[in-house]
């Protein structure tokens, strides 16, 4: 049996926040692939349990009229690798959905979830970080909205405030029309694995040349990263083999990766170049360049 | 602390009160006697305690019971004909000797259940990725993916590679 003290539902985000304000020790559970093997590994005790299962209304996915993408954050992994909309407007988000977990985990597990465990690992994470996704945050007295890169802390750590409830995740239109992106989970199996690296990049491409490029690392830091000084070394450049070449060396210096069971320091950063280009060579081909040789 | 809650395991109505702290495997097994659902890992890695759930496979160790309200439940005990014929599923599985142990086949039986509902084409690269979150120590899946295979045919795609697989 699970170490629950409490257990409540909620119905609407409103009454979600209300219970939350009245009680900032509850703790959130969505699909609850993390919050209960936490328990299971008591990692978590005599827990006091809010579930957001019930709220239909933070499943939907959806474009709004101005074109900005908003996935609510109970969306599950499933639901989202089989939105044909997604599929087309955001494919690296839908291939990160696909490597995550095995089917019956991403029957249940939510990408809200996903984000607000705040795990470097996240399939999730290097593709919403490339593209620049903003978070919505509600509480009883309203919302505000922050960009992914200012909500990961450390490792577990998000930038959630007491009675706050992640509810949507929104991706500007600026921010992936005319984009073409690759997303690569670097991992020891094809299934039911963490991933050992996880990269996730978008490119424009003008003529021959790097319009703009944006690159989301996953277990090369302890939270999701950007890599800027790639990014920015990027932007104009002509696209070559000897372009990717100091992209991928550039983007090293953003990783802050460590040593772990899965993999040594000196083999995520030989990743991190390694795959940073491959994924970009493809990428460009998808933002409509020529295959670089 | 208590819940009521009401649903249906293989057609047949429950309703009753299940403790906050129970996962969904631990009633149906404990308190219902469906023990062909199997606790394996308990933290949704091996996909021995899988069961549908409307429809849809889900881990039950990583499910709590309160969730199963107003769910309609299928186990492995609910697969075969009420007369005790095994379903074209199970026969599958029987004639390629996916079995040996057997602490897999209820969950994989009713993962390929679920595919064959739904009615869908499948590449033999996307069942195999369907039925990845089932562990097997014994088999080495071929026989288990024969056995998807036959119980789905005229569904399985014959191309080695399948471009919606890859997201093209």
């Amino acid at each position: 049996m699970y170490d629950i003290k409490g257990y409540y539902d909620a119905e609407t985000v409103s009454e979600a926040t209300a219970l939350l304000a009245d009680n900032p020790n509850l703790k959130l559970i969505a699909g609850g692939t993390d919050v209960l093997i936490k328990m299971h590994g008591g990692q978590l005790e005599d827990a006091e349990l809010l579930s957001l299962r019930k709220i239909k209304s933070l499943e939907s996915i959806s474009v709004a009229e101005n074109g900005t993408i908003v996935i609510g954050a109970m969306a599950t992994f499933s639901k989202i690798f089989h939105n044909p909309m997604l599929k087309d407007l955001v494919p690296i988000l839908t291939e990160a959905a696909i490597s995550m977990g095995g089917p019956q985990i991403r029957n249940i597990a939510t990408i809200g979830g996903n984000v607000c465990n705040g795990a470097t690992s996240a399939d999730s994470a290097s593709s919403l970080f490339a593209l620049n996704a903003h978070l919505k945050l509600q509480n009883k007295n309203g919302e505000r909205v922050v960009p992914i890169r200012e909500f990961y802390l450390g490792p577990g750590k998000v930038a959630l405030n007491p009675g706050e409830i992640l509810t949507e995740i929104l991706i500007a239109p600026e921010d992936y029309k005319g984009f073409g992106g690759q997303y690569i989970k670097f991992a020891m199996r094809e299934a039911m694995d963490i991933a050992t690296l996880g990269v996730a990049v978008v490119c424009k491409v003008q003529s021959g040349n790097f319009d703009e490029v944006r690159i989301g690392l996953g277990v090369a830091g302890p939270t999701p990263l950007r890599c800027l000084e790639a990014e920015e070394y990027a932007k104009g450049k002509k696209i070559s083999s000897e372009t990717l070449a100091e992209i991928g060396k550039l983007a090293v210096k953003s990783a802050k990766a460590r040593t772990s069971w899965r993999a040594s320091k000196e083999y995520r950063e030989h990743l991190v170049e390694e795959l940073t280009q491959r994924a970009l060579k493809i990428a460009v081909v998808n933002a409509g360049g020529a295959e670089v040789v | 602390m208590f819940k009521r809650i009401a649903f249906t395991v293989n057609g047949k109505a429950y309703n009753f009160e299940v403790d906050v702290r129970e996962s969904l495997l631990d009633v149906l097994r404990s308190h219902l006697g469906f023990t062909g659902a199997k606790q394996g890992c308990g933290v949704g890695e091996c996909g021995a305690c899988s069961v549908l759930i409307d429809g849809v496979p889900y881990d039950t160790c990583i499910y709590l019971a309160v969730w199963a309200d107003g769910k309609d439940i299928k186990t492995i005990e609910g697969v075969a004909e009420k007369n005790g014929e095994l379903s074209d599923v199970q026969k599958a599985f029987v004639e390629e000797g996916a079995v040996q142990c057997g602490f897999c086949t209820p969950g994989l039986v009713l993962t390929t259940t679920a595919l064959k509902e739904s009615g869908k084409d499948y590449t033999r690269e996307e069942l195999k990725r369907e039925l990845s979150g089932h562990l097997c120590r014994c088999t080495g899946y071929q026989s288990i993916l024969k056995a998807a295979e036959k119980s789905l045919e005229g569904h399985v795609c014959t191309c080695v590679d399948s471009p919606h697989y890859k997201g093209k």
